[in-house]
C-alpha cells in the first residue's frame, strides 16, 4: 500500500513537471525541468525494483541529456516564441488518444500481480536457471550480456550509428565536407 | 469499478496522463527543443509502463546474494526482463536524442530559426521564388 | 569559465573519483547494479565535466578526438569479435561457454566481462564524441547571458 502511495506522489510530481515544461517559455528552465523529470523517474524506477534502470536513467537523463540540451540551446535560441493562435485540434487528438489508451488498460492484469502473463512465461526460466547456467548474481547483467547478447550487440551498434550520424551532421566529418550549402559557410566556426 | 480495481490500475492511468502530456507538447509547441523534450517525456512514460509490468507485489530487485548457494527460494524477485530492455533503450534514447539535437543545430544554421512556423514560412517563400524563376525560364507562368 | 575558482578546484577534485567510480561500476556489474552502459556514461561524464570547466582544448589534450572515434568503433568490434571467436571455437555465435570447455559458467564470466567492456568503451567514446561535436561549434550566447 505504501509503495502505491509513493508511486502516486512521484507520478504527481512528474505530471506537474511536465505541465511546467509545457507552459514555460525560457528554454533554460525547460531544460532544467527535464533534468528534474529524469531524476523523478529514476526514483520511480527504484520503487518499482528496477535499480539498474534507475542507475542508468539518473546518469543518462539527468547528466548527459541535460548537457547536450544546454549545448544545443547555446547554439540556437534561448526563448520559445509565443504562438499567435491557439488551436483546439492538438488537444482533441491528445484527449482521444488518451481515452483509447485508458480503455485499453481496463482488461490488463492488476499492478503487481504475480500471475500475469509477463511473469509466468520466460522470466521465470531466467530467474530459476541463471544461477546454474551463468553463475552471476545480478540477473539483469546475465540476461543483458548472455541470454540476450544479440539484442545488446544490436543496441551497441545503434548507439555507434547515432554517433556517426551526429559527427556527419555537426562534427569533424562535416567540416571536411565536399559540398557547401547555399549560404553562410564563413569563418572558423562552421 | 471497485476501489480495488481503481488502485490496481491507477499506475497505468497516471502513466497515460504523463504520456499524453508529452504528446501534447510535441504536437502543440512549435519550438524544436521543446518538441524533443516532449518526445523524451513520452519515451519515459513508455519506460515506466514497461517497468511497472515487471513489478511483483512484495518482490525485490532481481539480484541474488553473492554466494549463489544461499539463494532463498521464498524470496520473490521482480521480473528482470523489462529492466534489460529498458536499460538499453535509455542509452539508445540518448544517442537518438543527440542525433535530433544535431539536426536542430543544422536547421538553425540554415534557416536562422528553430520555430516550426517560421521555417514553414521561409520554405513557402523559397518555393514561390523557385516557381517564379522556373516560370520565367519557360517564358510564362509555370 | 576561467574566472570560477571554486568550480575549478572542485572539478579537479571530482574528476578522478568519477573515473574510478566508472571502473568500479564496469567491473562490479556482475554483482551489483551497473554494467557497461552505466559505466560508459559515467566515464564520459568525467571528461565532459573537465571539458566544460577547463575548456575544449584541454580535454582534447587528454582524450584527442581521433582516439575517441577509434574507441567507439573498437568497442563494437570487441563485442562482435567475441562472438566470432566463439564461432571459430566451434560453438554458436556469442556462446561464451566456448572459452572454457567443461566449465561453461567460467566461460560465461569471461564472456560477460569482455562484452560489457566492449559496451562500456563504445558508450563512453560515443558520448564524449557527441559532446565534442556540440562543444566544437561556436556558441551564440555569451557566458554572462545565462
Amino acid at each position: 500500500m505504501i509503495e502505491i502511495l509513493i508511486n502516486i506522489v512521484l507520478f504527481f510530481f512528474m505530471i506537474v513537471t511536465a505541465i511546467a515544461v509545457l507552459r514555460m517559455q525560457r528554454l533554460f528552465g525547460v531544460v532544467m525541468l527535464s533534468g528534474v523529470f529524469s531524476l523523478l523517474s529514476a526514483l520511480l524506477f527504484v520503487t518499482l525494483d528496477a535499480v539498474d534502470v534507475a542507475f542508468t536513467e539518473a546518469a543518462v537523463g539527468a547528466g548527459i541529456t541535460t548537457v547536450l540540451m544546454l549545448g544545443t540551446m547555446a547554439l540556437t535560441a534561448r526563448e520559445e516564441k509565443l504562438r499567435s493562435n491557439f488551436s483546439p485540434v492538438p488537444l482533441i487528438v491528445v484527449l482521444v488518444t488518451g481515452a483509447v489508451l485508458i480503455y485499453g488498460t481496463l482488461d490488463m492484469p492488476h499492478f503487481g500481480a504475480a500471475d500475469s502473463p509477463a511473469q509466468t512465461q520466460v522470466a521465470n526460466v531466467y530467474l530459476t536457471e541463471s544461477p546454474d547456467d551463468i553463475g552471476v548474481p545480478n540477473v539483469v547483467t546475465a540476461i543483458l550480456a548472455s541470454y540476450r547478447g544479440y539484442d545488446t550487440l544490436g543496441e551497441t551498434v545503434v548507439v555507434f550509428t547515432a554517433c556517426v550520424g551526429v559527427l556527419m551532421l555537426i562534427g569533424s566529418f562535416a567540416r571536411r565536407g565536399v559540398r557547401l550549402p547555399r549560404r553562410r559557410r564563413r569563418g572558423p566556426s562552421s | 469499478m471497485s476501489v480495488d480495481f481503481i488502485i490496481s490500475h491507477m499506475n497505468y492511468w497516471l502513466f497515460i496522463v504523463l504520456m499524453m502530456t508529452g504528446f501534447y507538447i510535441v504536437v502543440s509547441r512549435g519550438n524544436f527543443i521543446k518538441k524533443i523534450i516532449g518526445l523524451n517525456i513520452f519515451q519515459s512514460a513508455v519506460f515506466m509502463f514497461y517497468i511497472s509490468l515487471g513489478k511483483v507485489t512484495g518482490g525485490t530487485a532481481p539480484i541474488f546474494p553473492l554466494k549463489l548457494e544461499n539463494i532463498d527460494p521464498s524470496v520473490v524477485y521482480s521480473n528482470p526482463l523489462p529492466h534489460v530492455l529498458i536499460l538499453t533503450a535509455i542509452v539508445v534514447g540518448v544517442a537518438t536524442t543527440a542525433l535530433g539535437l544535431a539536426l536542430i543545430v543544422r536547421i538553425r544554421e540554415e534557416f536562422g530559426t528553430i520555430e516550426e512556423e517560421d521555417i514553414l514560412e521561409i520554405e513557402s517563400d523559397m518555393q514561390a521564388k523557385d516557381n517564379r524563376r522556373h516560370g520565367d525560364a519557360m517564358g510564362g507562368r509555370a | 569559465m576561467r574566472h570560477h575558482l571554486i568550480l575549478r578546484v572542485v572539478v579537479k577534485l571530482l574528476v578522478a573519483p568519477i573515473a574510478l567510480f566508472a571502473l568500479y561500476v564496469q567491473f562490479h556489474g556482475d554483482y551489483s547494479p551497473g554494467g557497461g552502459f552505466q559505466a560508459g556514461v559515467i566515464l564520459a561524464v568525467a571528461f565532459i565535466l573537465y571539458g566544460i570547466v577547463f575548456g575544449l582544448a584541454k580535454v582534447h589534450q587528454v582524450f584527442p578526438p581521433w582516439l575517441v572515434q577509434k574507441m567507439a568503433a573498437l568497442g563494437v568490434l570487441l563485442y562482435a569479435g567475441t562472438g566470432v571467436l566463439s564461432l571459430l571455437l566451434g560453438y554458436t555465435y556469442l556462446d561464451y561457454g566456448a572459452f572454457t570447455p567443461g566449465h561453461p559458467e567460467h566461460g560465461q564470466h569471461w564472456g560477460i566481462l569482455v562484452v560489457e567492456l566492449g559496451v562500456g568503451i563504445t558508450v563512453a567514446a560515443v558520448m564524449v564524441a557527441i559532446y565534442y561535436a556540440f562543444a566544437g561549434r561556436t556558441p551564440r550566447i555569451n557566458d554572462e547571458d545565462w
